[in-house]
């Protein structure tokens, strides 16, 4: 019987400070999603009359999609709303328009936001539990519950496993939340990427740094790939796609460094033949890509289950 | 004649001291026959504060401050690179608080062509300042300074690299990685510094660091000193006593320019006010509405109001030891002064009865949602502190 004190948290805002205890639960969760969505009748009524809103102030496609299937599938009224980054961007609007989500009484809001710390300021405000699906640099929990709920069910455990996070460090969000996510659970994660893109400090998050990315691949349990924003190329973070693809894309010559059985992962969309070869990211045996997407749904359904527990009046968490 | 008596002075003398007109007539000695006697109960009677670098006249919270007068940044709308404008400023806060504008380095604070110092200086401009930025440029920031000499005016500058600083709104470490926020090394000071004081060695121009924050800044600013260079710089008390830690949970309020820094850093500041390397202590006082802060912290606009708590901060120096109380109204009313070639600042026979009359000891709590200022960003919202203005003097006229 679960109550309150296995997630005593009204929003779900990023990784920092959940215990690694609420990460386990969360993923115990996300685990009978999984067996729902792979059956030929994929609902659970739940969230029946719950109003469930996407306010996604920055593009995204699958991160969406994938919110909306979570809420419908559990019976939720899911509303998609694409804030334009035009109109939205100067900040008393920002809140006006938290305040006038609150105002329709939605029961959960799903908020993406290009700046870092703006779900904090909207959850501030509003009387419903928030889950922050991306703000700026900073965090996007789900992505990491996802990853960690693949690497679980793939290799059995996440701790004493090596991860090497690949990439464009300073810019993601994914890296932030995925190095929380992974060092609570015990993981051994290292950054690699070019200097450019490692961020000042982020050796006091608990993980190893590394240029050379063959040394960052030694050895590797999981490696996991992020997306090169092709506009750091313009910001003279990386001289070329030809150049980064040379140093820090990853080839099959290149994963062989990397343990036997290593896991290749990537939040997707991916640039093929930049970051990620084709041949790797289409191995089955290699990648868990396609079923990161499968886990995104199961955890996201799993944390609007859970956020809503107490507004559901649900025994232990009233 | 008025005469103040039963007050405590901050070299911790105690003596009379008596006003004629609008000037200090006396320090010690029997209080005159007929003057009227002003009772200080015991407390501190110290010059006006004269805050050097401030981006609003704001009445209320300078009153509350203690703040006799106030140099005002030419970062106005629109920017002082007039001659024009800075004769409307310099009125803008008469007959209750002298309002000392500083002259724009460059037309619109663009950093590209020399505005009209000597037009400026004439209309009332105590000094020039870059403004809230660097002068990129270093052929144009030499021009500056070398113009500026010429007319006897302290260039006041901003010394943050910004080729280094781009659109970083954090020091680049571990609390600006966990937050995701843009972030450039704090040494971008260092290089701001230096390279500003090798203009000033060319140029002759005195300069005047308005804000120093770094350790690598205050060893260039000491190391210049020694040299003789004509050189000072100042602080907030913001960067005394917070580091970077207070921008955990994108406390907008805490978002500042140049940006907190470390704790490290933090200790340095402490020491370079002990050593004296700093000369100047001032609010920087940028009142700012929900409108630039209630935002997403990169988004949100730079600042904090600091009129109102500069004084009982700046007291917490004393109380820690830091410095003597004669040394803070040294850094907080007669460097500032001179450094503007004002008369205010001291208290001495002769200088303008610019007085506030101070309880050290009186406690409140900083209340962003109760402040004078225009608006109530401060980083120290709920603090307890200590520290207060009774009475406020101008030129000998009590203001209420």
């Amino acid at each position: 019987m679960s109550d309150a004190r296995m997630f005593p948290h009204r929003h779900l805002l990023g990784i920092a400070g959940l215990q690694p205890h609420e990460i386990g639960f969360l993923l115990d969760e996300a685990e009978q999603w999984v067996e729902l969505n792979r059956a030929t009748s994929k609902h659970d009524d739940r969230l029946r009359g719950l109003t469930l809103i996407n306010a996604f102030f920055e593009n995204s496609t699958r991160t969406l999609l994938s919110f909306e299937i979570a809420g419908k599938r559990l019976g939720a009224d899911v509303v998609n709303m694409h804030a334009a980054q035009s109109s939205v961007k100067k900040g008393e609007t920002l809140i006006d328009t938290a305040m006038t989500l609150n105002a329709m009484r939605a029961d959960m809001l799903v908020i993406r936001h290009a700046s870092s710390g703006a779900v904090r300021l909207i959850a501030d405000k509003v009387d419903c539990p928030v889950l922050n699906a991306g703000d700026g640099r900073h965090e996007h929990p789900t992505q990491a519950l996802l990853d960690a709920l693949t690497i679980r069910r793939r290799k059995g455990r996440v701790h004493g496993l090596t991860v090497a996070i690949c990439g464009d460090v300073l810019h993601s969000r994914v890296a932030r939340s995925n190095i929380l996510c992974l060092t609570s659970l015990g993981a051994d994660v290292r950054v690699v990427g070019p200097p450019t893109l490692i961020p000042a400090g982020i050796e006091q998050l608990g993980v190893a740094t590394f240029t050379d990315f063959d040394a960052g691949l030694d050895g590797a349990d999981v490696v996991m790939m992020l997306r090169l924003q092709m506009e750091r190329m313009t910001g003279g973070f990386v001289p070329s796609l030809r150049e980064y693809h040379a140093f820090w894309g990853l080839t099959p010559e290149r994963l062989a460094r990397a343990a036997p059985d290593a896991l290749v992962m990537h939040p997707g969309p991916m640039n093929r033949g930049v970051e990620i070869a084709s041949a790797i990211a289409d191995d089955p045996d290699r990648s868990a890509i396609t079923e990161q997407v499968e886990m995104g749904v199961a955890v996201r359904m799993a944390c609007l289950d859970v956020l809503t527990r107490r507004r559901r009046g649900v025994e232990g968490w009233a | 004649m008025k005469a103040f008596t039963n007050v405590h002075l901050p070299d911790g003398g105690s003596a009379n001291v008596m006003i004629g007109g609008e000037r200090i007539a006396a320090i010690g000695g029997d209080i005159p026959a007929g003057a009227e006697t002003i009772d200080g109960q015991g407390k501190l009677l110290a010059p006006g504060i004269v805050d050097l670098g401030v981006f609003r006249v704001d009445g209320p919270a300078f009153r509350f401050g203690g703040i006799v007068r106030a140099a005002l940044m030419p970062d106005q709308s629109p920017p002082l690179d007039d001659p024009g404008l800075i004769q409307r400023a310099a009125y803008s806060g008469k007959p209750d608080i002298w309002v000392h504008p500083l002259a724009a380095a460059t037309r619109g604070l663009k950093g590209e062509e020399l505005a009209e110092f000597g037009l400026m200086q004439a209309a009332g401009a105590k000094a020039v300042a870059t403004g809230r930025r660097w002068i990129a440029d270093s052929g144009v920031m030499l021009r500056v300074m070398r113009y500026a000499a010429a007319f006897d005016l302290t260039v006041v500058s901003h010394a943050e690299d910004s080729g280094l600083t781009g659109s970083a709104v954090a020091t680049a470490g571990e609390t600006a990685t966990r937050l995701g926020l843009p972030a450039a090394p704090a040494e971008a000071e260092a290089m701001a510094i230096a390279r500003d004081l090798a203009l000033a060695e060319i140029s002759g121009a005195r300069l005047h660091v308005r804000q120093v924050t770094t350790a690598a800044g205050f060893d260039l600013i000491r190391a210049a000193k020694v040299r003789g260079l004509p050189v000072t710089c100042g602080i907030t008390p913001a960067h005394l006593l917070l580091s970077d830690l207070a921008v955990s949970d994108f406390r907008t309020f805490a978002h500042l320019s140049p940006p907190l820094r470390s704790e490290a850093d933090r200790h340095a500041a402490l020491e370079a006010v002990r050593d004296g390397t700093i000369d100047v202590i001032a609010s920087g006082h940028d009142p700012r509405g929900p409108e630039d802060k209630r935002l997403p912290f990169a988004d949100s606009a730079a600042g904090a109001a600091g009129a109102e708590t500069l004084l009982a901060l700046s007291l917490n120096l004393v109380r820690d030891g830091v410095i003597a109380l004669e040394r803070l109204f040294e850094l907080i009313a007669a460097n500032p002064s001179r450094l503007l070639g004002l008369e205010g600042g001291r208290l001495e026979p002769g200088a303008p009865a610019d007085l506030i009359l101070v309880d050290q000891d009186a406690p409140w709590r900083v209340d962003s949602g109760r402040m004078r200022a225009a608006a109530g960003n401060t980083p120290f919202d709920k603090l307890p502190v200590q520290g207060r203005v009774l009475r406020l003097f101008k030129d000998g006229r009590e203001i209420a």
